[in-house]
């Protein structure tokens, strides 16, 4: 019994650490959805940019990954600003019969930076060998009668708690400054927020760059608990979008819980039913959100009057 | 008759084709045309004329070839049973993924097709009993050695192919379609069940990718789930093919398929060129959204107009 409830409690605080960590991918994607009205279907593969950026940081100059984010993080906005200008706004103003052509558009970049990662760093699998890779704590050294002996990884723990930070950071950023709250402004109602003199264009760019610096931070958190190879983008792009569509769409607050239920949700597949079904999970969950919860869990916040 | 003189014309060549002495090879590359306009044109249907874009058009392909794989591996019934079975089972796979998928409009249903494409590719590794996993399935004894039936009979599908959505352009149901893609709530409140309409697109266009599915299996004789239920080849080259072509044309997917198949065997038989095939895909894909939106068949008036500016004068 007590081995049963030691398994369920690991997987379960394995699945808050990586519903942290989720969480700041999801919540890239729903800003850049909330106020672009476009998905992103690239940004798993930004966030393998990111994470290369990170390893070969460590690898050449022995920068440690968590360092990288103030590193990755800069550079991902650039490229982010650079992608809107160049290439999303043009196709935003082209007339076609599919409006979904941002859409494909974004497939496109993937395509390119997954296979320009692939010809410059080989398909290999790679890791970083951190010093502190195998250090974790465990909960009988704190307390010695404790029932049940649970582990933390201090690789994890140390990412979580900076994608939480990050995390709170943006949260400061979008509802006390006044770019967060243009920012804000241009999701809830574009004319309206040009109509009272905030610089939509800008405030777009912007956007779409710190989704992209997001992920690339999301990417360095990832880096010393996960391996890298350049396919990995696919996946993480799925699970951004579960995210949003969990979450409610582009709300920033079911992002956070979006992430954690979707972290949860596929440590217990992982533990309970195998590695391989952790995607089917993943599915599970979103065609279930899909068709209970269609407003996703910000409609549940809004009904309560807890979120905005 | 008039009307459909270039359509005869067509046909008749494409008959005589084979009797020329094409090798080999360059029979496979036809044959690969005609199975990636036929997916294309199923596309078409559902992503250029009724709007919703699709991004796991592999999960369609994939059930049909893995029926008719199946109906082989695990009954022993000749495979080319499942052209005929792949129609049922794909059409309610369809359902089921419409009952899911449509609740969501433009590019969330977009995404929501993509991660069901991928979640077939998982399904089809990991149910190592039913589906063989991995290793896939292969027929030892193929039908025919040389390619020319094969042609033909995928000839036959695509011509049929190429009616059945002419017909159902034409009809009725093309306009509610239409008129689906240009205004959903105006549609709604016309007195159009959209909802069944959507569903009615995405059976057609699944049963169609089915068959061609099917053919596949029976063609190459091998499938895993990694080769049928691919996002880049197969889904993402689908798009490609009718971004090319001409999106909500009738030959738009047939030049895009020619297009992309004859570029792709290009690229690969150029050992510098080959590692970077996705990049020059994704550029071109780039270039064509900038430049070209509607493909080189609906931008064609377009590009004649670019091209006498260019110095050809006629």
């Amino acid at each position: 019994m007590a081995v049963q409830v030691e398994l369920f409690l690991q997987t379960l605080i394995a699945g808050i650490l990586l519903g942290g960590l989720y969480a700041l991918i999801g919540i890239g994607m729903t800003l850049i959805m909330g106020v672009m009205k476009i998905i992103n279907l690239a940004h798993g593969e930004l966030m393998m940019v990111g994470m290369y950026i990170a390893f070969w940081l460590f690898t050449l100059l022995h920068i440690d990954p968590y360092i990288s984010v103030f590193v990755a993080a800069p550079l991902l906005f650039i490229l982010g600003i650079g992608l809107q200008k160049f290439l999303i706004n043009p196709v935003l103003k082209v007339e076609s019969i599919l409006p979904e052509n941002q859409v494909i558009l974004t497939v496109g970049i993937g395509m390119v930076l997954a296979n320009l990662a692939t010809i410059f760093f080989t398909s290999n699998y790679r890791s970083t060998p951190v010093a502190y890779a195998t250090k974790a704590f465990y909960l009988t050294d704190y307390w010695k009668n404790s029932p049940v002996d649970i582990s933390l990884s201090f690789s994890w723990a140390l990412s979580f708690l900076i994608a939480v930070i990050i995390t709170v950071m943006l949260w400061f950023f979008l509802t006390r400054t006044d770019t967060g709250k243009s920012i804000r402004a241009t999701a809830q109602d574009l004319d309206a927020a040009l109509i009272m003199g905030v610089n939509v264009g800008r405030m777009r760019a912007a956007t779409f760059g710190i989704g992209c610096a997001l992920v690339g931070a999301a990417g360095c958190l990832f880096l010393p608990i996960y391996y890298l190879f350049p396919a990995l983008g696919g996946q993480f792009t799925l699970i951004a979008f579960v995210i949003t569509i969990l979450g409610g769409l582009g709300s920033t607050n079911g992002a956070i819980i979006g992430g954690v239920i979707l972290g949860i949700f596929e440590s217990m597949t992982a533990t309970y039913l195998g590695m391989g079904w952790a995607p089917v999970g993943r599915f599970l969950i979103f065609v279930a959100a899909l068709v209970f919860l269609p407003g996703g869990v910000a409609s549940l916040l809004r009904s309560k009057k807890l979120g905005k | 008759m008039k009307k459909n003189l270039p359509i005869i014309i067509i046909l008749i060549l494409l008959t005589v084709l084979p009797l020329v002495g094409l090798s080999s090879y360059m029979m496979h590359i036809l044959v690969l045309v005609i199975i990636y306009s036929m997916i294309g044109m199923a596309w078409n249907l559902l992503g250029g004329y009724c709007g919703q874009v699709s991004f796991g058009h592999a999960a369609y392909f994939g059930v049909g070839a893995y029926t008719a794989g199946l109906l082989y591996s695990k009954l022993g019934v000749s495979p080319w049973w499942g052209l005929i079975l792949s129609i049922v089972v794909v059409t309610a796979f369809s359902l089921v993924i419409g009952f899911i998928c449509l609740r969501l409009r433009g590019p969330y249903f977009a995404l929501a097709t993509l991660a069901m494409g991928e979640v077939f590719r998982v399904v089809a590794e990991n149910l190592v009993k039913f589906t063989g996993g991995d290793v896939g399935i292969l027929i030892r004894e193929r039908t025919w050695v040389v390619k020319t039936w094969y042609y033909y009979i995928i000839l036959l599908l695509g011509i049929g192919t190429f009616f059945i959505v002419k017909k159902v352009i034409e009809s009725k149901l093309g306009y509610y379609f239409v008129s689906i893609r240009e205004d959903q709530d105006a549609a709604n409140s016309l007195g159009i069940n959209t909802t069944l309409y959507k569903t009615i697109a995405l059976c057609l266009s699944g049963a169609l990718t089915g068959v061609a599915g099917a053919f596949y299996m029976n063609y190459m004789g091998y499938i895993d789930p990694k080769v049928v239920f691919a996002l880049h080849d197969i889904s993402i080259v689908t798009i490609m093919v009718v971004m090319v072509g001409g999106v909500a044309t009738y030959w738009g997917p047939t030049i895009g398929a020619i297009i992309m198949v004859f570029l792709a065997e290009l690229i690969r038989s150029n050992p510098s060129l080959g590692v970077a095939h996705q990049t020059l895909f994704g550029i071109l894909l780039i270039f064509i959204i900038i430049f070209l939106p509607n493909g080189i068949v609906g931008d064609f008036p377009k590009l004649r107009k670019l091209f006498r500016l260019g110095g050809t004068p006629t």
